[in-house]
C-alpha cells in the first residue's frame, strides 16, 4: 500500500515534519480541523474547548468507560488563517513530556485535491526521540483494539 | 493466571501505557505508581508485573525500596523509530479524509 503519510524526522533535530496529501478540496479539510464534532471523530478524543481563533485555546479529552481520564491536551492558537494556516502549541496534560509548537499549513493541490504539512517543534532532540519512542503517548487516547491494530502491522 | 509475555499485548491496555508514560522520565515505587491510579493497588501490581515480565520495566533495589524504571532499549525496540508515529498519523488522516468524503455527499 502506498505511503499517503510522511513523516521526516532527520536524526539530531528537535522537529518534525509530517505532510499528507488529501483526496478531498482544501475547504473541507480545513473543516474537520476547526469543526468540534468533526475533529472528536477523526482525533478520537472528546473536545472540551475549540476556539479556533488569534489568542484562542482548545482542549481535548479522553474518558474510559468508567469515566477516568485518560488523556487530556491542550495548546493555545497563534496564527489562524482559514484555509491557509494555523499555529499553535499542544501540551499533553500530566505527562512528561513539554509542551510543543505545531505549525499546520493547508495547500491546494490541482484536481480537488489538498495537502496538510505539519512542522513540530519540540523542546530537545531528547523530547522529539521520546515521543516518537512512545508512539502510543499520542495515541493513549486511541481505542484499545485501534492500537493493538496499529502496532500488529509493525510485528 | 497464565500471563502473555508479549510486548505489543502489554502495550494494548490503556493503564499501562499510563503506567509507562508516568516512568518516561523518572523512576517510581510500586506505591508511588499505584498512588497515581483509581484502580487497587493489587490491580497496579498485576500491571507492573506484566510490564516487567516483558522487559518493558525493570526492577531496581535501593536500600528497602525496589524502583522501576523503564527499558529504554525495549522501547526503542517496539518504536523501531519513526514508523509507529507516522502509523498513528497515517490512520487518523485517513479517518480524516473518509469523514470529509462523507461530509461533502450529504
Amino acid at each position: 500500500m502506498e505511503r499517503k503519510t510522511k513523516v521526516d524526522a532527520v536524526e539530531g533535530k528537535q522537529e518534525i515534519i509530517i505532510t499528507r496529501e488529501f483526496e478531498l478540496p482544501l475547504n473541507l479539510l480545513f473543516k474537520a480541523y476547526i469543526e468540534p464534532d468533526l475533529v472528536e471523530q477523526w482525533m478520537g478524543n472528546k473536545v472540551l474547548k475549540m476556539e479556533s481563533k488569534p489568542h484562542g485555546s482548545y482542549q481535548f479529552e479522553t474518558q474510559d468507560a468508567q469515566g477516568n481520564i485518560l488523556f487530556r491536551a491542550n495548546g493555545v492558537i497563534h496564527e489562524f488563517v482559514p484555509d491557509a494556516k494555523i499555529t499553535r502549541t499542544f501540551e499533553m496534560e500530566n505527562t512528561p513530556f513539554p509542551v510543543q509548537l505545531e505549525f499546520l499549513e493547508f495547500v491546494e493541490l490541482a484536481g480537488g485535491r489538498s495537502k496538510l504539512t505539519m512542522h513540530v517543534i519540540y523542546k530537545s532532540v531528547e523530547d522529539r526521540d521520546m515521543m516518537l519512542q512512545m508512539p502510543f503517548a499520542e495515541g493513549i487516547n486511541m481505542a484499545h483494539n485501534q492500537l493493538e491494530k496499529v502496532i500488529g502491522k509493525l510485528i | 493466571m497464565n500471563l502473555r509475555r508479549d510486548v505489543f499485548q502489554a502495550i494494548a491496555d490503556p493503564t499501562r501505557r499510563a503506567i509507562l508514560m508516568l516512568l518516561a522520565t523518572q523512576s517510581m515505587t510500586a506505591g508511588v505508581i499505584a498512588s497515581n491510579f483509581d484502580s487497587a493497588r493489587p490491580t497496579v501490581s498485576k500491571h507492573l508485573q506484566i510490564l516487567t515480565a516483558c522487559e518493558l520495566l525493570k526492577q531496581e533495589q535501593q536500600g528497602r525500596e525496589i524502583y522501576y524504571h523503564l527499558n529504554a532499549g525495549k522501547m526503542k525496540e517496539i518504536a523501531d523509530f519513526i514508523e509507529p508515529f507516522r502509523k498513528l498519523w497515517d490512520d487518523r488522516f485517513n479517518k480524516l479524509e473518509a469523514l470529509m468524503k462523507n461530509y461533502k455527499s450529504t
